[in-house]
């Protein structure tokens, strides 16, 4: 150490009442040294009963990963309902005996209509195409001695038609058109889907609302059974003067420690789930022609979890300490 | 340095433990405590190391009340005593060193200071050499030598001992009894509490008897 508290003329009283060991500089890097010390004599501790600290951080780093892996879950629902926000089109499932022709004719009807943007037909081959190369029924479907598919028109109302009674009227217009057989607004199922999405993320939330609980109340429980195991230690330095601040250091930094490395277990568990299922997923996603990919933890959303796990950790063994230590009295 | 002005100690379920005890202790003394088992010689030391507040009276230490004394302020008070056990209470599991440098570390003291009051301490007690040594490798005397180094690393202004050479032969126990000597001639205030009325005798100081939660007088009279 730099800083040697030797000052020649400095006459030290025999036996003094106040702490007035060291100057200021010195005591600021004991006290640095002692919170380093506390940090790693927990780490100490921690590798010390590596078996029963191994089964704890196991146990919560499930929980953790359970509560990552729902919202990661949540995150890449979302963006599959994000690719298709846009489509607030309308869907014309022409009747089964209307000529091309006629056909035609109505295609130009609607182009006609002033809330009408963009105006896509699909020919019943187009849609056998279609459903033949993204459903995987390719062969099923070879074997069908007719095209069971109907003429789809695709309209894409103007963007001002925001409004979902203005929508509807435009929905209900179309379905009253003696070529259509049936008319569905594709925005309906997109906002069910929404909806559907709000309440599993709502789940979500409640979900790992429990499961951090259950991470702050297992490590309270590891940080009770150490508290227990050094109540000796804790009594002697009771004794010559300790306060409670430097009694709970080394357990909030046991906490500290458990909850860190939960989470660097949780993190693990989640990324390998994430590489395992990205291969399915993804060929899932492109028989749907779609431009979903596997989204995994990010850099904020790591930090995030490393944060709130190493909070929880400490907070648990607060609460532990803040109950029991007033029970640990000298005798 | 200590003053007891009428304190009484009642326990719920057990009754008065002390009774009206008053004395007074000056800087510098040296005294023993003495009584049989159960008159309440424990109860009196912990009403000082504030292990427990006393029912009525009042306990003053080095002026202060001990009465009025917040809990975030025990810690502070219990500092400026040393306390010294029968059954040495040390840290199975640290070194000498490292049990006797505990209040310092608590105080907040820098490595330095730390280093060189241990190392002061145990010259002491006579213990210099042994700092890398585990409690349980050493005799009881010299584990009882290891707490009362570790009870004036501090420098306090008072030292607390509950029946220090309890444990110890008759021999061992006068040579911890003359290193107590020691420290009272330094100016520290020393209230040892014993039973060992043959071994308090010997030395030439001020004997506290307690009969039954009563001080019933000093024994120095007749003993001299």
């Amino acid at each position: 150490m730099k800083h040697v508290n030797k000052k020649p003329g400095k006459q030290e009283p025999r036996w003094q009442t106040k702490i007035s060991g060291g100057n200021f500089v010195d005591k600021f890097h004991a006290y640095r040294n002692h919170h380093a010390q506390a940090l790693f004599s927990s780490l100490g501790r921690l590798v010390a009963s590596r078996f029963s600290s191994a089964m704890t951080i196991v146990v919560l780093a499930i929980a953790i990963s359970l509560a990552t892996g729902f919202y990661i879950l949540v995150a890449n629902l979302q963006q599959l309902a994000g690719n298709l926000e846009a489509s607030n089109q309308i869907s014309l499932f022409l009747k089964d005996d209307i000529s091309e022709a006629r056909t035609n004719k109505f295609v130009n009807s609607i182009k006609q209509n002033p809330d009408v943007q963009d105006v896509k037909l699909i020919t019943k081959e187009q849609a056998l195409a279609e459903f033949q190369s993204y459903s995987g029924f390719g062969e099923a479907i070879k074997a069908l001695e007719k095209n069971p598919l109907p003429v789809v028109i695709q309209v894409q109302p103007k963007n001002s038609l925001e409004n979902e009674q203005a929508l509807q009227a435009l929905l209900e217009d179309f379905s009253r058109s003696a070529e259509v057989d049936f008319a569905q607004l594709d925005m309906q199922w997109v906002k069910r889907l929404k909806s559907i999405m709000e309440v599993v993320r709502c789940g979500v939330f409640l979900l790992s609302l429990l499961l951090g609980a259950g991470v702050l109340f297992i490590t309270a429980n590891t940080i009770r059974l150490e508290l227990y195991n050094r109540r000796d230690e804790i009594v002697i330095a009771k004794l010559v003067g300790a306060t409670n601040g430097f009694i709970c250091r080394p357990f909030l930094y046991g906490g500290f420690w458990i909850g860190f490395f939960s989470g660097v277990a949780a993190w693990f568990i989640v990324t390998v789930i994430m590489l395992i299922l990205r291969q399915p997923v993804e060929t899932l996603s492109r028989l749907y022609d779609s431009a979903f990919h596997v989204l995994f933890l990010g850099f904020t959303e790591t930090l995030a979890l490393l944060f709130i796990s190493s909070v929880l950790g400490v907070v648990g063994s607060w609460i532990v300490l803040h109950f029991q230590l007033r029970q640990l009295k000298p005798e | 340095m200590l003053k007891f002005d009428n304190v009484s100690m009642r326990y719920p379920g057990a009754g008065d433990v002390l009774r009206n005890v008053s004395f007074h202790l000056a800087r510098g003394e040296m005294a023993f405590l003495t009584g049989h088992s159960g008159a309440g010689k424990s109860t009196l030391l912990k009403l000082i190391a504030l292990i427990e507040r006393c029912s009525r009276g009042q306990v003053l230490l080095d002026g202060e009340s001990l009465n009025l004394a917040k809990d975030r302020q025990v810690p502070y008070l219990r500092r400026k005593v040393g306390l010294i056990f029968q059954d040495y209470k040390l840290l199975q599991d640290r070194t000498v060193f490292d049990n006797v440098a505990l209040p310092l570390v608590i105080a907040g003291y820098g490595h330095n200071e730390v280093s060189r009051r241990v190392r002061a301490s145990l010259d002491k007690v006579g213990l210099l050499g042994k700092e890398k040594k585990y409690p349980a490798v050493l005799s009881g005397g010299e584990q009882q030598r290891v707490g009362i180094a570790r009870a004036v690393v501090n420098k306090p202004p008072m030292i607390l001992a509950d029946e220090p050479t309890g444990n110890l032969d008759p021999e061992l126990s006068t040579e911890i009894m003359h290193l107590f000597e020691q420290f009272q001639q330094v100016g520290v205030t020393i209230f040892i509490a014993s039973h060992d009325i043959s071994l308090i005798a010997q030395m030439n100081h001020r004997i506290l008897k307690l009969d039954h939660g009563q001080l019933v007088g000093e024994l120095n009279d007749e003993t001299r």
